[in-house]
């Protein structure tokens, strides 16, 4: 039986290796991808161009919008491209924080780089139909680059952003009703649904304990609050901020100034 | 294995089930690394990446009808230029593109010849506009052009997630152990052809206002 033993032992170990490459091989070294700025609010002033309550009343505008919508419009000052063109720079900073919502790719992100003199707003796929290619230029050209021109960027930022909310409110009205409408056919069946997993849970819970098994038994996580909360809730809370996962293939226009 | 012969009533029916439990052994241990789905998944991420790279070729080839016609009302000295993109754009989208492209370096290469040759007359068609100021302020050539430089950047951006998604997929059919999972499971699995980057295609036509 010798032999036999030999090829159980190399069975072994061609798993393993099998196991190892697979596991080692599944993180494909990135393409040096440039460093970005982490994403701690919706205002990003990495290249310093704000004053606080600038950015404060940006910030505030930016959020009021997400509450009501859902998308996530942010702004980020970078101090330079790192020798990417704007739009590459851009796109890739998007899918880097990853703004808006998974489901919807609702997010768009006004990016401004003083050294380079550049100004993009990259748009997230889902929103490439209300904020246009063609709408983002006249922003940019009429409402952003006119007062960066004269140094005014927290003049150019807001007005910027003001155009930015105003167009994507006019689309945003329909999509409130749309979620309305969804939450009112959907919240009586999930509502059962989660008091039904819940009670299940909780006799299981009962019958560990009872069994003797207690101690092991942690936190119930209660059914969620809204019962409708799909895509809209992503992945940020009250305190922090971050991206919901949405991705952007290029839309939007740049500019220069 | 003389004595394990008298002892078993059939060594090789023996030997065969045993041979079958390591491979069942070997594929579900496969499977909980995802390794065996990967050469599918890879596949497929590149071929939705290819479909994306052809709609946006697409949508650009949908632009320049308009485009031509706004730019011959104000600049009709511009006569060759114009032409040149109307013929650059009939050969393009005389190309004919399927799924199948991508591993067939011939097609691949009569595609993207075709589309550069493209970028290049539309890139000499927005440099020669530059002397017409009235057309430069009119609003649909603007509203044009600037649809154009969005397609062009999701161009660049379809066509960078194209590569990418087939870098993922050529290494992993080409390197243990995906080369041997494709080879056993998915034979029909081969590399794909991906874009080299010419100076033409890299860069959308840049035009100041």
């Amino acid at each position: 039986m010798a032999h036999l033993a030999d090829r159980d032992v190399r069975a072994v170990l061609l798993g393993l290796v099998l196991i190892l490459q697979a596991t080692w091989g599944a993180g494909p070294a990135s393409a040096a991808d440039p460093t970005f700025p982490a994403l701690g609010g919706r205002v990003v002033d990495a290249a310093g161009l704000l004053g606080a309550e600038d950015r404060a009343g940006l910030a505030a505008k930016l959020k009021a919008h997400e509450d009501k919508t859902s998308d996530q419009v942010v702004v980020a000052t970078v101090p330079d491209l790192q020798g990417l063109t704007v739009e590459d720079y851009a796109n890739r900073l998007f899918r880097h924080w990853a703004l808006g919502q998974k489901k919807t790719n609702n997010g768009v992100l006004l990016l401004v780089a003083p050294k380079d003199r550049k100004v993009r707003i990259e748009v997230g796929y889902g929103l490439e139909g209300a904020l246009t290619d063609a709408l983002s230029k006249v922003i940019i050209t009429t409402a952003i680059t006119p007062r960066f021109k004269v140094g005014d960027y927290a003049g150019g930022l807001n007005a910027g952003v003001d155009a930015i909310l105003s167009i994507l409110s006019g689309d945003a009205e329909t999509w409130q009703r749309k979620a309305e409408i969804r939450r009112d056919e959907a919240d009586p069946r999930q509502v059962i649904l989660f008091i039904v997993i819940f009670l299940v849970i909780l006799f299981l819970a009962y019958r560990m304990n009872r069994g003797g098994r207690g101690g092991g038994f942690v936190v119930l996580p209660g059914p969620s609050s809204g019962g409708w909360s799909g895509g809209v809730s992503g992945g940020f809370g009250d305190g922090g901020f971050s991206g919901g996962g949405g991705s952007s293939g290029g839309g939007g226009a740049s500019g220069d100034w | 294995m003389p004595s394990g012969a008298a002892i078993l009533p059939n060594p090789s029916v023996f030997g065969r089930v045993r041979a079958a439990f390591v491979a069942l052994a070997l594929a579900t241990t496969l499977t909980g690394c995802g390794a065996i789905n990967r050469v599918p998944t890879l596949e497929e991420q590149a071929k939705s990446s290819w479909s994306e790279v052809q709609n946006q070729y697409q949508r650009r080839a949908d632009l320049i009808p308009n485009l031509v016609e706004t730019v011959k009302g104000y600049a009709q000295q511009e006569k060759d230029v114009l032409v040149g993109v109307t013929e650059a754009r009939a050969k393009a989208t005389s190309v004919k593109v399927d799924a199948g492209t991508v591993n067939d370096p011939q097609k691949f290469k009569e595609f993207q010849d075709a589309q550069n040759q493209l970028s290049g007359a539309l890139g000499r068609l927005l440099v020669s506009v530059e002397r017409y100021p009235d057309l430069k302020s009119n609003q649909n050539f603007l509203a044009l052009q600037s649809q154009l430089e969005g397609t062009e950047n999701r161009i660049a951006v379809a066509r960078r997630d194209y590569i990418g998604a087939v870098q993922a997929y050529n290494t992993e059919v080409r390197t243990i152990p995906g080369r041997w999972i494709a080879a056993w499971f998915y034979p029909e699995a081969k590399p794909m052809e991906t874009f080299t980057a010419t100076p033409n295609s890299e860069r959308p036509p840049s035009v100041k206002f």
